[in-house]
């Protein structure tokens, strides 16, 4: 246990000394998850108040019985409180993408890389053709059909990454299935459902969980591009990315309903590729 | 070399006919795509008809034959909203989405490049690290945050550029810049680990060994011999810019194709959005294919393992 913490220790406190600690950018996106998951204990109003009185004030203005820390948008809302209620669904669709493009990914590129024949064949010819389609237009299109909303982004995110999994479920899958305790555990007669669950998944979540974190960051960037676009969660509900594309249209005389949400996206996407790329370090030395 | 390029191209066209398999079923995830195109003020009769002048009452796999010979001779239908076929429309609005992929990768080429060699050549130096550090916050700023930022510094508080919209090179600047960002990075990062790669070779330390100048040694073959990922990857980032055009374009209001989408997807015109994806497969496709040849016709030892990459 004690091996571990400290393994754990050199991970996000490297002592090479090299820029700053990756344990500050964890902080970071521990502080966002526990202000996202308090949101409603914390924020100063209701996100969805409007104050048609207050509109487009700068931070730090009192307007009406209620402080603008942040300023407020273009309809009285006040920023901080739509910021931390957005972190909620920035944090809530990256996650449950991940989760849901790793899950049936690692399945199948597991299955495509212990079965062999046909199911990896055409398994694989599917990961082929959906990485064929650039992600953002794949997702816009199935949008675009579907309809936005929270669960179908998390859908079409899914949708749109999990061969990324895949690809590296089947690789990884590829060179363990040949072990010889694996080998052997086919011999005694073991089903392929046990041996994926209990004798490969266990050797190659390392390298998938660096996938996940790196892919993390991009679905915090895709879910807000969507928003952005229109296309993700839609209003009246706080999202970053849909307040970037308000912020867009007041850019001239509120600068900061665009520049709040921008820095919170910039952190969390920052902190997560830091500590993706760190967790790749520490898994696979060679590569540095 | 020729059958790997036949084995190359069949895989390339397994992926074009995959591709055109999923736009297919894609449109028909929500049942009728007739919903999708008609406006929602629309009677049953004016549903009917249009399913009808559309051919959705044929039975399911005449419509996807049917889909397939159009896809291939070109012909992408004819958007609902303006009446016109959207192989004309995405040529009226194609060029300037090269304009603005062509702009964005000499920026990430510009500076990429010469900032991944600086990196791997001053390993060790205090502002490496400060270098470094930009590079990777390139890499996590998304285009829309750096586009709006550029906007409010350039465009309104020193008003030396054009804040949106097209129509001359001041208005190209800004968009490119926000567009090459993230490809800027990946260069940095791909020559650094490419020219750090080459410095651990023997022939460099023998060259050092012969008295070979640093300047020399650095033109004559470190360059050279770095370059070759550097070179392969410019297929790919190619696709990559033309899909991260969509969000910049929207920034800067630049009519070029990802504009094109985004107001087709807002105006429910399902055709061209369904035209615009079809041609990004293709293209990504054909520079997946591409990089592939530049790889294995400067690396010939990537024939060897069959799939290319």
């Amino acid at each position: 246990m004690t091996g571990a913490l400290k393994s754990l220790r050199t991970v996000f406190f490297p002592a090479d000394g090299k820029g700053i600690p990756v344990g500050v950018f964890v902080m970071i996106v521990a502080f966002m998850v526990l202000v996202a998951a308090l949101a409603p204990l914390l924020a100063p109003v209701d996100p969805n108040t409007q104050n048609l009185m207050g509109r487009l004030k700068p931070p730090g203005t009192l307007a009406r019985g209620t402080l603008f820390v942040l300023g407020s948008d273009e309809l009285g809302r006040d920023l901080l409180s739509r910021l931390m209620y957005g972190a909620r669904v920035s944090l809530s669709v990256a996650f449950l993408s991940v989760l849901l493009s790793g899950v049936v990914g690692t399945v199948l590129g597991m299955a495509a890389g212990y079965k062999r024949g046909w199911v990896e064949t055409v398994i694989m010819r599917i990961v082929d053709i959906f990485l064929s389609i650039p992600a953002i237009l794949l997702a816009i299109i199935t949008v675009a059909v579907l309809g936005p909303g929270f669960i179908n982004v998390i859908l079409v995110l899914a949708l749109t990454r999990w061969p990324r999994y895949a690809r590296v479920a089947y690789g990884q899958t590829l060179s363990v299935a040949n072990m010889p305790y694996v080998r052997l555990s086919t011999a005694m007669g073991a089903g392929w459902v046990r041996i994926l669950a209990l004798h490969i998944f266990p050797n190659i979540i390392a390298a998938l969980s660096v996938v996940a974190t790196l892919e993390f960051g991009l679905m915090v960037l895709f879910e807000a591009g969507l928003s952005f676009l229109g296309l993700g969660v839609q209003p009246p509900t706080a999202s970053w990315g849909a307040m970037l594309s308000v912020g867009r249209n007041y850019v001239s005389n509120a600068w900061w309903i665009a520049t709040f949400p921008g820095i919170c996206l910039f952190l969390l996407v920052l902190s997560v590729n830091l500590i993706g790329d760190r967790l790749s370090d520490y898994l696979n030395p060679k590569s540095r | 070399m020729t059958s790997f390029l036949l084995r190359r191209i069949g895989q390339s066209l397994v992926a074009l006919f995959g591709v055109m398999t999923l736009v297919f079923f894609i449109q028909r995830l929500t049942g009728d795509p007739t919903y999708l195109l008609v406006p929602e003020t629309a009677t049953q009769e004016d549903i009917e008809a249009m399913r009808h002048a559309l051919g959705l009452d044929r039975p399911l796999f005449i419509q996807y034959v049917d889909f397939f010979r159009d896809t291939l001779s070109l012909d992408f239908g004819k958007s609902f909203i303006q009446n016109v076929p959207v192989t004309t429309i995405i040529a009226s609005r194609l060029p300037y989405t090269l304009e603005l992929a062509a702009g964005a990768l000499l920026v990430a080429v510009v500076i990429g490049v010469p900032l991944g060699l600086l990196l791997a050549l001053a390993q060790k130096k205090f502002w490496t690290n400060g270098l470094m550090g930009i590079v990777l916050a390139a890499q996590s700023m998304p285009t829309f945050w750096s586009g709006i930022l550029m906007i409010l510094l350039f465009g309104v508080s020193l008003g030396w550029l054009p804040p949106s919209g097209s129509g001359s090179f001041a208005h190209l600047i800004m968009p490119s810049i926000a567009l090459g960002l993230l490809s800027m990075a990946t260069y940095a990062r791909i020559m650094r680990s490419s020219v750090l790669d080459e410095l651990s070779k023997d022939y460099i330390r023998s060259a050092r060994a012969r008295g070979v100048k640093t300047r020399r040694l650095v033109i004559r073959h470190l360059l050279r011999n770095s370059a070759i990922p550097v070179i392969s990857i410019t297929a790919l980032e190619i696709s990559q810019l033309l899909a991260g055009a969509v969000i910049v374009e929207t920034v800067f209001a630049w009519p070029g194709l990802g504009l094109l989408t985004v107001q087709s997807v807002v105006s429910r015109d399902f055709v061209v959005v369904q035209g615009v994806v079809l041609l990004g497969a293709l293209v990504t496709i054909a520079m997946n294919f591409l990089a592939d040849i530049l790889y294995s016709f400067v690396d010939p030892r990537i024939r060897l393992d069959g799939t290319g990459r």
